[in-house]
Formats: structure tokens, sequence, C-alpha cells
């Protein structure tokens, strides 16, 4: 179906079916309750998780198949929210324009970053990219104030011109929408305890994500995506087949700023504000861990390890020691006190410490990140099945 | 006039001459084949043809164009392929993949941003590419991690990639080194089907004799740096001067 083969259709719908019912499933808690604070059904969380993912999934076109890290992937996530935040400032305040210019500018500025870093390879690639990122970063900071706004940042005013957009009726502010639609209106379904919220951003953002994972998909599949591959494997090989790697890449990289920016234009769809922290070396760091912790090379991958960081990220950030109390309140105080003060330093601002043990984990025990971990998993059930009932229940090797 | 035609390329390694005034003028359609004792200099030359080396004195030309100057990559689409020492496969690759990826280079140039379309889709390719595989006896480890091989079955791989570009020229460094008996046999005989069949000039390096007389029209020897002797296969055994250059390095 759609040009994809069997197993790769079943992949796409299982991503489709996630994403559309993810108010539920990430809402498994009854409101209310002690558990309620691990739901991330919550619309901004959810915009978060494949916002990111298409940010990670784009970057892992770059990385995973032709294994050139970009260490300053930020800055087109970065150049494309400054261009959708203009594109609200000056012609409409629906989304559309804004998501679109912020893909073009990722594109554009990747062609620049990407001619001039593809010159070398391995760890000066890597640090030329840090540089441009961090370069930008700096301009973004403070010399391109009057683009950018600086350390502020920018966010629509009352005053902006908005071409296309009627004058706003007095008092009213200037809100995100697709031909009307507001980003933020969302409908509302209690159910028993529980309360389900259904949010046209996140809704916009999961089809766009969908749509990007499709394209992926594609290009993994394509005689281009084999070239990438070929790339990584044996660039030597490669041009004395009569190949030329360099455009190879530069298209690869190109096409993840293309992802990033569209990462980044969606983001100020959503939230109408750009800063220039979005562009700090840590922003492109937290790419690279999300493409590593899911698995890299995978298609599913950057999407998990997306969500898994932004789900501890925003989770247990939250948790802190009056939480934990209540939720040790059982043991004896003197016990309680201390399991408290053991747990308490991974939690709350120390939930990096939470993510880096298990980034550790993930490296060290499973270095195809989550994606291994699930077929691990899987190959155990597959095994116990195919004990139970002797039958030729076909052990598919995972791929 | 030969279709590849070297004339006086020198090449210099720090102190060390690897090679000095080399003129070799290899035929269209025949096999010339290149020996010599260990550090004569062979693969130097042959990275000198593909431009993997740029020589620092003398000329390169092949069907008439100089190859000096070019990437390796447009070398290649001239139609030089190049068999290595140690087998330069995509390892990360499935061998069916391996094999399709000289036939993508041959039918679309050097790049071509063919994105969306399913690698299998391409009928064509996929075909050319089982039947080159049939052809090297490695049809049942079409779905094999190519690095996952033994070196004999890379090296076979590798021929077959080169092979399957339909080159003008073949160029072979060792290609039955790793190889047991019966591939360097099949090997042997697959090249002489392939000479005889098509328009393919080929230029090998060999150290096994057996297979140097099977294949080759002419034999340069090559000692030090400089060819020694160009002969035919038969006048080559007898030349004292050969002996001489073997003896002295291996005993
Ligand atoms: N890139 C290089 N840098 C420095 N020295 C080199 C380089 N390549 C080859 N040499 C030296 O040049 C000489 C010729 O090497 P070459 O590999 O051409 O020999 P060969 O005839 O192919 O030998 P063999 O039969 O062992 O493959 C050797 O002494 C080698 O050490
Ligand atoms: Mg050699």
């Amino acid at each position: 179906m759609f040009g994809l083969d069997r197993k790769d259709t079943r992949l796409l719908i299982l991503v489709a079916i996630l994403t559309m019912a993810a108010p539920f499933l990430l809402n498994p808690f009854p409101e209310g309750s002690a558990m309620a604070q691990f739901n991330a059904g919550y619309p901004d969380l959810m915009q978060r998780f494949v916002i990111f993912g298409i940010f990670a999934i784009g970057f892992n076109i770059l990385f995973g198949l032709t294994g050139y890290l970009s260490f300053g992937h930020a800055a087109f996530l970065g150049v494309g929210s400054y261009a959708a935040i203009w594109m609200m400032k000056l012609l409409t305040m629906n989304v559309i324009p804004a998501i679109f210019m912020g893909v073009i500018f990722g594109g554009l500025f990747a062609v620049i970053v990407g001619y001039i870093s593809l010159r070398r390879s391995g760890i000066y690639f890597s640090i030329l990219t840090l540089a441009f990122a961090q370069m930008s970063f700096a301009l973004a900071y403070s010399v391109l104030t009057p683009i950018t706004g600086g350390e502020t940042g920018l966010q629509p005013k009352t005053n902006d011109p908005r071409i296309l957009d009627g004058t706003l009726a007095d008092g009213a502010t200037p809100k995100a929408n697709i031909f009307g639609l507001e980003m933020s209106s969302s409908f509302e379904l209690p159910l028993g305890s529980w309360l389900f919220t259904f949010n046209t951003g996140y809704y916009l953002a999961a089809f766009v994500m969908l749509a990007s994972f499709y394209v992926a998909i594609r290009i993994f599949r394509s005689p281009f995506g084999m070239m990438l591959r070929a790339v990584k494997s044996n660039q030597q090989r490669m041009t004395y087949t009569g190949l030329n790697p360099r455009p190879y890449t530069l298209a690869a990289f190109v096409i993840s700023g293309m992802y990033a920016g569209l990462a980044g234009g969606l983001m100020v769809a959503m939230d109408t504000q750009v800063g220039p922290e979005r562009m700090f070396w840590t922003a492109s760091g937290e790419v690279v861990l999300m493409t590593i912790l899911g698995g890299v090379g995978t298609l599913i991958g950057p999407v998990l390890g997306a969500g898994a960081i932004k789900y501890m990220e925003n989770i247990i950030s939250k948790i802190n020691s009056d939480i934990l109390h209540t939720w040790f309140a059982f043991l004896p105080d003197g016990l309680e006190d201390l399991v408290v003060t053991l747990i308490y330093p991974f939690i709350g601002k120390g939930w990096h410490l939470t993510l880096g043990i298990i980034f550790m984990l993930v490296v060290i025990f499973l270095p195809g990140g989550l994606v291994e971990g699930g077929q691990r998993i899987a190959k155990l059930f597959s095994r116990k099945k195919a004990d139970d009932n002797t039958s030729d229940v076909a052990k598919a090797p995972a791929e | 006039m030969g279709i590849l035609e070297v004339k006086d390329v020198g090449k210099r390694f720090g102190g060390l001459q690897a090679l000095s005034d080399v003129n070799l003028s290899v035929k269209e359609n025949t096999c010339h084949a290149i020996i010599g004792p260990n550090g004569a200099g062979k693969s130097t030359l042959l990275n000198c043809l593909i431009g993997k080396l740029i020589p620092d004195s003398g000329s390169v030309m092949f069907d008439g164009q100089s190859v000096l100057g070019r990437a390796p990559h447009e070398i290649n689409q001239m139609g030089i392929s190049r068999v290595f020492q140690t087998p330069e496969i995509f390892g990360d690759l499935s061998v069916m993949e391996n094999m399709m990826i000289p036939i993508f280079a041959k039918r679309d140039g050097n790049f071509e941003l063919n994105a969306i379309g399913s690698v299998f889709g391409n009928k064509d390719v996929v075909e050319a590419a089982e039947a080159m595989l049939e052809e090297m006896n490695m049809a049942d480890k079409r779905h094999m991690h190519a690095a996952a091989m033994s070196r004999g079955d890379k090296r076979r791989l590798e021929i077959g990639m080169c092979l399957s570009q339909q080159p003008r020229l073949l160029l072979l460094d060792e290609p039955t080194a790793g190889m047991a008996r019966a591939d360097t046999n099949n090997t042997i005989d697959l090249l002489r089907e392939i000479k005889e069949e098509r328009d393919i000039t080929i230029a090998i390096i060999e150290h096994d004799m057996h297979v140097v007389f099977s294949l080759a029209d002419r034999i340069t020897v090559l000692a030090q740096g400089t060819p020694l002797v160009e002969d035919e296969p038969e006048k080559i055994k007898g030349n004292p001067k050969v002996r001489e250059a073997y003896l002295g390095e291996s005993a």
C-alpha cells in the first residue's frame, strides 16, 4: 500500500494508530489519582512528542544513513522558527505559510552549512557543524537583533502588518490558526474520572509527522537511500564504482535540514514565540541523544527516542520531594526519609541524571537503542510461542 | 595504439621511488598481465590509472583521453573498473544491494536523486544484478550481509560488481588471492568467457602463475618500479632476467 511493502505498511499504520489515539493512550490514569502526574496526554507535551519526532526522523536520514554526525542541527530548527514567526508577523496568522517557510529556510541554510561542512568527514565535520550552530546562536542572540529580537526573541504583536489578515478587533490578540481554526482550541471528553483532550494543534502536528514518517520510509527504501548507506559503508568503493559521494551527502544534509526547519515551523505554529536558545548547542545534542536512544538508522527509533526524552523532561522533572513523600508514606518514617533522599537527586531538576543513566545503559547493553530492546522482547515471545506449540512458527529474524 | 597508454610514469613516496619510467601499452580486447615480486609497484601503478594516486611525471591515456586530473568517479564512468587487492565492498549492505549499486551507477551516472521510488521497483537493475549473482554462483547468498562472507566470496562479489558495469577496461589486483583452488578455476573460466564474449580489455596483477598463463595474451614484468620485460607468455617463461627478478626476491 502507498508504494510500501507489507512490513513498512504495517509500521506506518501502527504509527498512525498510535499518534491518532495518543490522547487516550497517553492518559491511562484517572484525573486526581496519585498516578495522574504520569499522564502525558496533554496537548503541550503531545505536540512536543511529534515535533521532536519529526526533528529526529530528519536527523536520522543524515546520521543514520550516511553516518555523518551533525552537532549543529538545532540551527536549522531555529532558522525554521524565525522564518515561521516572520510569516506570522508579515503575512498571516494562518500557520500554513509559516510552516512552509520554515521548511524552505531550514533547507536553504542547510545548503550553505552542508556545502562547507561536508568538505570534511568524521570529527571535523561534527565540529564544523557545531561551529556553525554556535555562530548562528550568537548572531541570533545579539548581532542580528533587528531580525531575531535578540535575547527576548520574537512573538506576533497586535500592530504587525499581517497583510493577508483583516485588522484585529479591538483588544484581540493574534492567534495561530489554520483557516480560522485556532491551534489552541481543544475538544475535551470526560469519561468517568478520565479526561481526554483532543487539540487542533496536536492533530495538525501529528498529521505532518505521519507524512514526514512516510516520506522517510520512502527515502530509506529508495535507490537514493541505498546510496546513502553506501556512503556510510565504504566511500572508497563508492567512488571507484563511479558514484560521487559529495552530492549524495549534501542532499541528505539538506533533506534533514528541511525536516529540522519543518519542526521549527511547527513549534512556532503551536506556541507563537521564538528565542535564540532554540539554537543552543544543547538543543543540537538533544536530537543526537534522541536518535541514538531510539536506534540509529532504524525507521521508528528516532520517534521513540524523541518521545522517551521529552517524556522524562516533562514528567520526571515535575516530581518533587513532597510527591515522593506521599508515595513512600507507607514506609516507617526513618526509612521513608532515606528512600526519598536516595531518589531525590534523580527527579525534578535532576532528571538529566536519570536521562544520563538510562542513556548509558542503553548504549552499553542495547547498542541498537530502544528498537533493539523491542526486538529482543519480541524474539523472546516468539521463541516461547515456538516452544509451546512445536508447529512451524516462523522464527523470522528481526530486522 | 593501445586502449591504455602509460608513458614515462614516475611516482615517489618520500625517499622511495615506487615507479620510474613506466611505459605500458595495453591493446584493446586483450588480457595483459603485470607480474613482479612484492613491492615492485604493481598496485601503485594501478592506483595511478584510477585516480587514487596522481603520478609525479608522465601521462596516462585511456581511449585517447587523459585520465590524469579526473576524479576517481569520473574515471570509472569513462569505463574503467577495478578489483582491489584487499576486497572493497559495501560490508554493511546485503550481497544483492552490493551488486545493484554499480548497476545503478552505470545506468544513472555519478549522482541521481531517486529518493521516492523503491530500489526493487527498478526491474532492469534487479534483473541485471540477479543475473550477475547467478553468473558468480552467489545467488543463494543474495540476502547475506556482505561483511559476513568469506574472503574468497567477497572477492568474487567484487569481481562481479566490476563486471556488472560492463567496463571497457577491467583492472584486477590479485583477484584470486585468498580463493580456494576450485574458486580460482571458476574465476579463470569466468574471465575467459567474459573476454571471449564481450569487448573488454583486462589488466591483471597476479602472483598465481597458473592464472597468469591461463589468461594473459601479454605479460609485463615489473621490478623495483620499472618494467623489466614485456613479451608473450611463452617467451616470458624462459626469460633469465625474469627468473632472476623472482629468485632474487623469494628463494
Ligand atoms: N601510499 C603509499 N605511501 C608510501 N609508500 C607506499 C604507498 N603505497 C605503496 N608504497 C610503497 O611502494 C612500494 C610499492 O608498493 P605496491 O603496493 O605498489 O607493491 P606491489 O607490487 O603491489 O606489491 P604486492 O605484490 O606486495 O602487492 C612498496 O615499497 C610500498 O611500501
Ligand atoms: Mg599490490
